[in-house]
């Protein structure tokens, strides 16, 4: 066990790199949808600076920080600056339970790859996520504007109902592992069924249908494409981000791309076994191949996200509820009941 | 911490502890008299939300680690932003000051006195002055569910039935009679 003192140094630490990573991970996603999406529709996407266009996310940042940061005279100032912290912050935190890897030993320190290994790391960043609306929806309340009050109407009752069948698809990956630790569970997926295929919980009995309800329910939740309503352009100007400007909108916009990331690996983590992959070769590469491995099917999802983007049309808003409440809902409280069946049988 | 008796901290450990506690109970309260004297509405149910969540956090010093995941769940992020999501519905403006009135003074002041000095020697009477020490609550999720699906099994299901009722009554009273019967000659 550490001490005190080595204990608060090793977290500033683990906080300070975790930061630093998911916030250039960010950068480089908008880098990558604005590629993608370019290829896509035969376009070449950002070229001019740097070898790629590589350079883009730094000229952005730059971009933000100086164009005039305008406040409209008729917004309710206190929750119109709150609104863009509130939703960033709530992003960024959900990081702080997420492992990486395995344990590793720097220095004389044994310590896990990840901020704190709470015994609730899913529940903290479910809680977290559905304290994020909030910031959506103070935004559209408080810039005191028609297009941007609809879009923060639409943002919540949005997420409000897709939670639910977000939560419960979440379920039965719990019923399998048997806790809410993250590390608990991807530790429980290591291993193959019958000496070839990968223990993950994708595999195990109907946790396939709830990998899905997850996808659809996360798209919905990060408010993207084809849920992406609440920012509708066609009808809402920009929906809650309307009145937002410079520094302000960006919050919003790496709040968005925070969450994306959170989602993808919430998702690697739950159904896709985290790090578990192939190891070999001299320590450091046995050190560094976990982490090659979760960071590949992260990508894998995001990839996954800018393709649709790319791919569907938007849904109407009936239609999106209507989808959520009488599929999804349904879908995933019978993939609970068997799932609940299959392993009470089995034990 | 102590991994296999959490509750016993000792030194500097307890003093953080201490700490905290005072952090989210200071908090806690200033979201309470905040939420009585904003006017606007939307205010108040935001410090309302402040006093959720630094309630979650007080469960988190007692060692009730579930229990505070699902106030912030529930109660700090479902039922709160419904609050939020009517107040932005009906576009709520600023309540009018009446200036008070002169027989809540006259009553309510004392009588809270008197209540709160009542209570303060209750419970240095009864019940000891030692603070609840972490672990006494329920925390972790089997136990939880054992108590509510084993030793309080009966009063859970009832409860379940009672918010279905409230479900049900909900729909009937938010659904308009004239539309339906409209909708039942057109078919």
């Amino acid at each position: 066990l550490l001490s005190i003192e080595t204990f608060v140094i090793v977290s500033v630490i683990k906080i300070v790199i975790a930061l630093f990573v998911l916030l250039t991970a960010v950068a480089y996603t908008v880098w990558l949808e604005r590629k993608v999406v370019g290829h896509i529709q035969n376009r070449w996407g950002p070229t001019r600076v740097g070898p790629f266009g590589l350079l883009q996310p730094l000229a952005d940042g730059i971009k933000f920080l100086f164009k005039e940061d305008l406040t409209p005279p008729h917004v309710y100032k206190p929750l119109y600056i709150a609104a863009p912290m509130i939703a960033l912050v709530c992003a960024l935190t959900s990081i702080s339970v997420i492992p990486v890897g395995n344990w590793v030993t720097v220095a004389g320190v044994h310590t896990p790859l990840q901020i704190t290994d709470l015994n609730i790391g899913l529940l903290l960043i479910l809680g977290i996520t559905s304290m994020g609306v909030y910031g959506v929806a103070l935004a559209g309340w408080s810039s005191n504007n028609k297009y941007s009050l609809l879009g923060g109407l639409r943002a919540s009752a949005q997420m409000v109902s897709y939670e639910v069948s977000l939560g419960l698809s979440l379920v039965g990956v719990l019923i399998v592992a048997g806790s809410f630790s993250l590390r608990d569970i991807v530790e429980a997926q290591g291993g193959h069924f019958w000496g070839f295929i990968p223990k993950w919980n994708i595999f195990y009995g109907g946790q396939i249908i709830a990998f899905f309800i997850y996808l659809i329910s996360a798209y919905a939740e990060t408010n993207r494409v084809p849920f992406d309503l609440p920012e509708a352009e066609s009808e809402l100007v920009a929906g809650y981000h309307t009145e937002y400007s410079a520094m302000k909108f960006a919050m919003f916009f790496m709040a968005e791309y925070a969450n994306m990331i959170t989602v993808a690996c919430v998702a690697s983590l739950l159904f896709l076994g985290g790090w578990h992959g192939p190891v070999f070769g001299p320590p450091i590469l046995q050190a560094l191949l976990p982490i090659f491995w979760f960071v590949l099917r992260v990508f894998g999802f995001l990839f996954v996200y800018i393709w649709v983007r790319g791919t569907l049309p938007r849904f109407r808003y009936d239609q999106l509820m209507a989808f959520g409440w009488k599929v999804l809902l349904p879908l995933a409280i019978a993939n609970l009941v068997i799932t609940a069946l299959v392993v009470t049988l089995r034990s | 911490l102590n991994k296999t008796e959490p509750w016993k901290c000792t030194g500097i450990e307890s003093m953080i502890h201490l700490i905290l506690f005072l952090i989210f109970g200071a908090i806690c309260v200033a979201g309470a008299v905040n939420l009585l004297a904003q006017r606007h509405p939307i205010n108040s149910a935001l410090s309302l939300v402040v006093v959720m969540g630094s309630l979650a956090g007080e469960y988190l010093l007692l060692g009730a680690e579930f229990v505070a995941a699902i106030q912030l769940i529930i109660y700090a992020g479902a039922i709160m932003v419904l609050f939020v999501f009517v107040i932005m519905l009906l576009n709520a403006g600023a309540e009018e000051d009446t200036g008070g009135s002169r027989v809540a003074l006259l009553f309510g002041v004392p009588g809270m006195l008197l209540g709160a000095v009542l209570m303060a020697w209750v419970l240095l009477e009864r019940s000891g002055t030692q603070a609840v020490s972490m672990g006494a609550l329920p925390g972790p999720p089997k136990t939880i569910g054992w108590l509510l699906f084993h030793d309080f099994l009966l009063p859970f299901e009832v409860t379940s039935v009672l918010v279905l009722i409230a479900i049900m009554g909900a729909v009937v009273l938010a659904s308009h009679p004239q539309s339906a019967q409209q909708r039942g000659k057109e078919s």
